[in-house]
C-alpha cells in the first residue's frame, strides 16, 4: 500500500482532493472527481506520442471543459440569464439557424469579407508603391507599426457616420483595421530577398517588374501571409464591434447587444459560437492557402 | 552599423536621417486631413451660409444633398472658411481636435467629468489592472505548459484557435452578466482585458521557455543543473525578448478590450463611454479627442515597455546593440 502512494504521490493527492471537494459540498466534489479523473487520463493519453494523440489530448480536453460546463450550470442550477448551459445554447442554435444565417451573412460575408478584401488589396498595392521610394518606406513604416499599435476599432463611431449603418460602414472598419497589418508585414517581406539573390536577377538582366514578381514577391510571401492571418482575425471583431455603434437590425454585433439586453444569453452564445466558427474556418483558410502557396518555406514543411 | 558616440556630430545626422521621413509623412497625413475637411463639411458649411443670408449657388437644400462635396465646394469657395469651424462637422479639423484635447486635459480639473484625464484614468486604471492580471496568468501558465507534456498538448491547441475567436465580441455579455451578479465598476472591464492580454503573453512565453537549444540544455545537464536551476538560470533569461515582445501586444490588446468593455455599460466614464456619447449626440469632436487620448495612451505604454525592455535586455547583456 504504502509503495502505491510512493509511486503514484499525484494520484493520491487528487483522491484527497475529491474527497475534501464531498465533504464540503456532493456537487463540489463530483466536479473536481471528473475533473481529475479526465486530467489523469490525458496525462497517460499524452505519454503516447502517435499522430492520433495529437488531436485526441485537446480534443479531450475541450470535451471535459464542455462536459464540466454542463454539469456545473446543472448542479448549481445557475440560471439561465447569466451561464446558459451548452445543451441550451445547441438548442436555441437549432431553432434560430435562419437568424443567424443572416445575422452571417449580413456581418461576416457583406461586412468582414468585403472590407478585408478591400483592405488587403490596397495594403499589398500600397507596400509595391512605397517600396519603390526607400524615403517613403522610412517614413511609412514606423508610421504604420505605430497606427497598427492603435485602439482602431474607436474609429468606428467616425466611420458609421459617415458611410450610414449598413455593412459599407462595418466593411470601412474592417478596411481601416486590416490595413496597417498587411501594409507592414508586405513591406517587411518585400526587404526579405537577399543582395546575393537581387544581384544573380540582374545578371539576368531582369528588370524591376521580373524581379518583383519571380524573386521579391515570392520571398515576400510568408511575411505577407502573416499579415493576412492577423488580418483575418482583426476583420470579424471589426465588422462585430462597429455594429454596436449603429446596424440595421440585423447582424452578429446587433443581436449580440439586443440580445445582451433581452438577457437571451443562449442567443448570445449562439452567435458567439457562429463568430468562433467563421473566424476559425477564415483564419484556417488563410493558413491553407498559405501552405499551398510557400510550400518551399522551412515553416511548412 | 558602426559604433555610436565616438562623433555626436555623426550621431545626429543618422538620429536626422531616420526622423526626416518620418515627419514628412507625418505633415503629408495633416496636410492631406486639412485638404479632406472642406469637401467633407462643405454640405454643413454651405446650410448654416444660406441660413446666415449668405448667397449659396443650388438655392434649394434639396438640390445641394444631392451633390457631391467636390462639385459643392467649387460653386461655393465663400463657404470654405466656414468648413474648418463647425461646431459638429463631419470631419473636424486638426486644430480643433488639438484645442478639445488641450481644453479637456490642461483646462479643467481631473475631477471633473468632462475633463479626459479623468476618463482616460478611468480606462487606464482597468487596462493595467487587466493587464497584469493576465500577463502572470499567461507566465504561470507557459511555466506549466513548458514542464508539463499533458497541459503542453492539451491546453496549447486551444490557446492558439482562441486567437483567431472574435473573443471581443463576449465584452458586451461579461459586463452584463458579471453587473446582475453584482460585480461592478473596475473589474469586468479588467477581466476582459486580462483575457485579450493572457493569449499573447501564453503563446509568447512559451515560445521563449523553448528557445534554448538542444545544446544548451545538455551542457546544463552536464553541470548536473537541477530542473529549477536549468528555468532560472537558461530558460526564464533566454525567454525574455519573447515576453517583452508579448507585453507589447499583450498591452495593446487590453487597452482595446477596456475600451469596447465600456461600450454596454452606457456612459459610465471612460474613453470608451466619451466615444459611444459622442457618437450618439454627434459631437464629433469629443469622439475625435477621445480616439486620439486612445492613441496616446496606447503609444505611452507600449513606449514605456519598449523602454523597460530595453533596459532589462541590455543590463542581461541580450541587447542588440
Amino acid at each position: 500500500m504504502s509503495g502505491f502512494f510512493a509511486r503514484y504521490p499525484l494520484d493520491l493527492l487528487g483522491a484527497a482532493l475529491i474527497a475534501l471537494g464531498f465533504v464540503v459540498d456532493w456537487r463540489l466534489g463530483v466536479i473536481l472527481a471528473i475533473w481529475l479523473l479526465a486530467w489523469r487520463a490525458n496525462t497517460a493519453l499524452a505519454r503516447f506520442s502517435t499522430p492520433g494523440t495529437r488531436y485526441l489530448v485537446p480534443a479531450v480536453f475541450g470535451a471535459t471543459l464542455l462536459a464540466l460546463w454542463q454539469i456545473t450550470v446543472r448542479l448549481y442550477d445557475v440560471p439561465g440569464v447569466i451561464l446558459p448551459a451548452p445543451t441550451d445554447i445547441a438548442a436555441r442554435f437549432a431553432v434560430s439557424t435562419d437568424i443567424l444565417w443572416a445575422d452571417f451573412v449580413q456581418t461576416f460575408v457583406k461586412g468582414a469579407l468585403s472590407g478585408y478584401a478591400i483592405g488587403c488589396a490596397a495594403a499589398f498595392a500600397t507596400a509595391i508603391l512605397i517600396d519603390r521610394t526607400p524615403f517613403l518606406r522610412q517614413g511609412l513604416l514606423p508610421v504604420g507599426n505605430f497606427i497598427a499599435a492603435l485602439p482602431i476599432v474607436g474609429t468606428a463611431p467616425i466611420l458609421v457616420m459617415w458611410f450610414g449603418f449598413d455593412w459599407q460602414s462595418k466593411a470601412a472598419v474592417v478596411v481601416v483595421m486590416v490595413f496597417f497589418p498587411v501594409l507592414v508585414n508586405t513591406v517587411q517581406g518585400l526587404a526579405e530577398a537577399s543582395a546575393m539573390q537581387k544581384d544573380l536577377m540582374r545578371t539576368y538582366a531582369a528588370g524591376y517588374w521580373q524581379t518583383l514578381i519571380k524573386l521579391r514577391l515570392p520571398a515576400a510571401l510568408p511575411f505577407v501571409f502573416n499579415g493576412l492571418k492577423i488580418a483575418s482575425t482583426l476583420a470579424l471583431i471589426g465588422a462585430i464591434v462597429a455594429e454596436f455603434f449603429g446596424s440595421p437590425v440585423v447582424g452578429m454585433g446587433f443581436r449580440i447587444s439586443t440580445s445582451v439586453g433581452q438577457l437571451a444569453l443562449d442567443m448570445v452564445w449562439a452567435e458567439i459560437t457562429v463568430a468562433a466558427l467563421a473566424g476559425s474556418l477564415f483564419y484556417g483558410a488563410v493558413a491553407l492557402i498559405e501552405r499551398w502557396m510557400t510550400f518551399w518555406h522551412p515553416s511548412q514543411r | 552599423m558602426p559604433p555610436a558616440g565616438i562623433f555626436p556630430d555623426q550621431r545626429r545626422g543618422r538620429r536626422m536621417r531616420r526622423v526626416v521621413p518620418v515627419l514628412t509623412v507625418v505633415t503629408v497625413l495633416v496636410a492631406l486631413w486639412y485638404a479632406a475637411v472642406a469637401p467633407m463639411n462643405i454640405h454643413g458649411a454651405v446650410d448654416i451660409a444660406a441660413r446666415g443670408g449668405m448667397a449659396v449657388t443650388p438655392e434649394a437644400p434639396a438640390e445641394r444633398r444631392a451633390m457631391g462635396g467636390w462639385a459643392l465646394l467649387v460653386q461655393n469657395t465663400g463657404a470654405v472658411p466656414l468648413t474648418y469651424n463647425l461646431d459638429r462637422p463631419q470631419l473636424p479639423a486638426p486644430h480643433q481636435v488639438a484645442a478639445e484635447l488641450w481644453d479637456t486635459t490642461a483646462m479643467k480639473r481631473v475631477t471633473s467629468k468632462r475633463s479626459l484625464i479623468y476618463h482616460g484614468w478611468i480606462t487606464l486604471s482597468a487596462t493595467l489592472l487587466g493587464f497584469a492580471i493576465g500577463s502572470v496568468m499567461g507566465i504561470v501558465l507557459a511555466v506549466g505548459i513548458v514542464h508539463n507534456r499533458a497541459m503542453d498538448m492539451s491546453v496549447m491547441p486551444w490557446a492558439i484557435a482562441s486567437q483567431t475567436i472574435p473573443i471581443l465580441a463576449i465584452a458586451p455579455m461579461i459586463i452584463v452578466v458579471l453587473n446582475s451578479v453584482g460585480v461592478q465598476g473596475l473589474l469586468p472591464k479588467a477581466m476582459i482585458s486580462a483575457y485579450l492580454s493572457f493569449f499573447p503573453v501564453v503563446v509568447g512565453m512559451v515560445k521563449g521557455l523553448r528557445s534554448p537549444d538542444a545544446m544548451q540544455l545538455d551542457l546544463l545537464r552536464t553541470y548536473s543543473a537541477s530542473g529549477g536551476q536549468a528555468f532560472w538560470k537558461l530558460r526564464l533569461p533566454a525567454s525574455m525578448p519573447y515576453l517583452f515582445t508579448s507585453l507589447k501586444i499583450g498591452i495593446a490588446a487590453s487597452l482595446v478590450g477596456a475600451i469596447v468593455g465600456e461600450l454596454p455599460t452606457g456612459a459610465a466614464g471612460g474613453l470608451g463611454a466619451r466615444l459611444l456619447a459622442g457618437s450618439y449626440y454627434g459631437q464629433t469632436i469629443q469622439i475625435w479627442s477621445a480616439l486620439f487620448g486612445a492613441a496616446i495612451v496606447a503609444a505611452a505604454l507600449v513606449g514605456i515597455i519598449g523602454v523597460l525592455q530595453r533596459v532589462t535586455l541590455k543590463r542581461m547583456g541580450m541587447a542588440e546593440g
